[in-house]
């Protein structure tokens, strides 16, 4: 096992940021951590990496206490902070250097783990992290963190405030890390990046909802999820939530999605009910279940 | 090795990217010492004064004469009546009136003893005080000379002896003074700031999780500071020996190791700051409050220990401030030896002692 949990709670006051988490991410796993802002990602991540100590249950890291062995744990481990945290004066070039000397290595030593991703910087390498965009800020500081060729990979948050293309480039060359051996750890708020990890943890105000690999949480979803359309999306979320037979509904892109209490549903009455109501350019069709549909219904659930 | 050097080299790279920092560091001790050399001075010289002879005599001309040969006077004007000292110091064109009675000379023959009055204007008590005394001065030696040509006469004459500072020129109070201002707040803010600001930027989190322990994180970003506060030191001597002509009578190289300790001593502070700050404004605040005020008013430094009350005299034996001027000026002025300054030397050593120790258990290793 390259990370283990047990039991770890965290509360700052007496708000309870993390409460009782238990997992285990496999060697060599891209496992992810799925959950909106404040759902305590942040200080779970702290807490394996050294930087918070939990009042409240065990942690290894690479096989190391996160308590007792400190010291191991922040020679083998790669962190990127969710807020950008290079020296903003120091060119790519400088920073690069920097960490690669406080981790006593070379750029050139570890070169072909980051090679790609430095190609796509290397031609500012010359220009001050300040001035870079969010997309290059985010390549440098996935390479300072690799720079030691670590055992263990934390990424909190990577990909927030990044552009769509940069999403997705960021993502296939955390594919490429993994397939170098590399255990990932990385945490997001989207959703739709939930589908590209080994396995999921979905996590609600401190919580661990559910944690499985992402296909099988959708099949093991029982529920028919529905999309519905009208040309007037606010007096549709009204009269579908006034349905006596409704579940769930909530607003998703272009569609609503509506589940029914019922298994024997029929969306031939729902469409009257509707059509009643002076709905027009009416649209329900079955939809296919996402990341996010379980996430709504396990929050509400909860709640 | 390796670790220390390149995290060196990036904290130079911060210094000298940042304005703020080359101005604080390069800009400051030249301005302060120019500042405090040329304008805030308590000596004389070229004073403006006025005249009213009432007596237009041979001896008052004599004296008259003497006073307008001093560098330290200019004769303004003469004036006619007392009725126009009021009006003539209201204009502010003269800092004192010198008024000599009728019958002055009269009364010196006869009676022994004839009157003068200084009339200054003591909006500027200082400059008052001074003009005051040397006026006096001029007017004794006019005695002294007078007397020893005419008739000898029992006098008792008191004969003063300014040591060290004969001419009391106060750039032998500003150099040093200037120089422990300086220093502190080289030493003592710039780390403390350079230390929050990893904090606030969120760099400490990668620093922490890392191979560099504490010691070595301190170390380098303390080690800069030591080497830009030396040459600041050595800035500041040379500008107040070439330029006022502040004399350095003991040992350069003692004053060079009490000034690196001294710069340790507030480098430790820094640091001190900088483990109870969470961000770069409270590390500010609390240097510039925190030191750099008792640094100005407590150490001596512009006001003497001696004439304040009882309870600021000891509460200023806890500024290493105080100690670091008592030590530099026994060392320039009176050519001190280790051997003379040696306790002040132990309770600079003392203090950095504490503080280190209180900074490295206040020193965390986590966030929090």
């Amino acid at each position: 096992m390259s990370i283990q949990v047990q039991n770890i709670s965290k509360s700052y006051q007496n708000n309870l940021a993390v409460n009782a988490l238990t997992f285990e991410v496999k060697e060599g796993e891209l496992f992810g951590l799925i959950g909106p802002d404040g759902a305590g990602k942040t200080t779970l991540f702290r807490i394996l990496t050294t930087l918070l100590l939990a009042n409240e249950g065990t942690a290894t890291v690479a096989g190391f206490d996160v308590v007792k062995d400190y010291k191991s744990i922040r020679s083998v481990v790669g962190y990127m902070p969710g807020k950008f945290s290079l020296y903003q004066d120091l060119t790519i070039e400088e920073n690069l250097n920097f960490f690669a000397t406080i981790f006593g290595t070379k750029l050139e030593e570890n070169y072909d783990l980051i090679k790609d991703i430095y190609v796509q910087i290397e031609p500012f390498k010359k220009r001050r992290a300040g001035k870079l965009s969010g997309g290059m800020k985010q390549k440098l500081a996935l390479c300072c963190a690799l720079i030691h060729k670590p055992k263990v990979l934390f990424l909190d948050e990577p990909t927030t405030g990044v552009d769509p293309v940069s999403r997705k480039e960021f993502w296939e060359m955390l594919k490429r890390l993994q397939q170098k051996g590399i255990t990932i750890l990385v945490s997001t708020p989207y959703m739709d990046e939930a589908a590209l990890c080994d396995r999921i943890a979905l996590i609600q105000k401190g919580s661990i909802l559910k944690i499985d690999t992402p296909d099988q949480i959708i099949q093991n979803y029982d529920k028919t999820i529905y999309d519905v359309q009208s040309k007037n999306t606010h007096q549709l979320l009204h009269d579908l939530k006034n349905y006596p037979t409704q579940y769930s509904v909530f607003a998703f892109g272009e569609f609503i999605h509506y589940i029914d209490k019922n298994e024997a549903f029929n969306s031939d009455e729902l469409e009257n009910y509707l059509k009643e109501k002076g709905h027009q350019e009416l649209v329900i069709k079955k939809s296919k279940t996402t990341i996010e549909d379980v996430f709504m219904d396990l929050t509400n659930l909860k709640q | 090795m390796k670790r220390f050097i390149g995290f060196v080299t990036k904290e130079f790279y911060h210094i000298f990217r940042d304005k703020r920092s080359m101005f604080i560091l390069f800009g400051m001790p030249i301005a302060q010492i120019m500042l405090f050399g040329f304008a805030i001075t308590n000596e004389i010289n070229n004073v403006n004064i006025a005249i009213l002879d009432q007596s237009k005599d041979n001896e008052t001309h004599k004296i008259i004469n003497k006073i307008s040969a001093s560098p330290y006077f200019h004769i303004e004007q003469e004036i006619n009546s007392e009725a126009q000292i009021e009006s003539i110091f209201k204009k502010g064109k003269v800092k004192a009136v010198l008024v000599f009675q009728n019958n002055f000379i009269k009364d010196l023959q006869t009676k022994k003893q004839a009157k003068v009055q200084i009339i200054t204007d003591a909006t500027d008590p200082n400059i008052a005080n001074t003009i005051t005394n040397y006026i006096n001065a001029i007017l004794q030696n006019y005695l002294l000379e007078n007397n020893a040509i005419n008739q000898p006469n029992y006098q008792i004459q008191t004969q003063t002896q300014l040591y060290y500072n004969p001419e009391l020129k106060s750039v032998f109070t500003f150099v040093p003074g200037v120089m422990t201002v300086i220093l502190m707040l080289v030493s003592a803010m710039m780390t403390s700031i350079s230390i929050t600001r990893e904090k606030e930027l969120g760099t400490m989190e990668i620093l922490l999780v890392s191979p560099l322990n504490p010691l070595q994180v301190i170390l380098g970003k303390v080690f800069p500071y030591i080497f830009l506060s030396v040459i600041n030191a050595i800035v500041i001597v040379t500008l107040g020996v070439f330029v006022f002509g502040m004399p350095v009578q003991g040992s350069l190289f003692l004053l060079a190791l009490e000034s690196i300790l001294f710069i340790i001593t507030a480098l430790s502070l820094g640091i001190l700051i900088s483990t109870v700050s969470n961000s770069q404004q409270t590390a500010m605040m609390l240097s510039l409050m925190g030191l750099m005020l008792p640094v100005i008013i407590l150490s001596g430094f512009i006001f003497p220990i001696s004439s304040m009350p009882l309870p600021l005299q000891i509460i200023s034996n806890i500024i290493p401030a105080k100690w670091f001027i008592i030590i530099i000026k026994a060392i320039m002025l009176k050519g001190a030896t280790i051997q003379i300054i040696w306790k002040e030397t132990l309770i600079l050593i003392g203090m950095t002692l504490f503080f280190i120790g209180l900074s490295i258990k206040k020193y965390k290793i986590r966030l929090e």
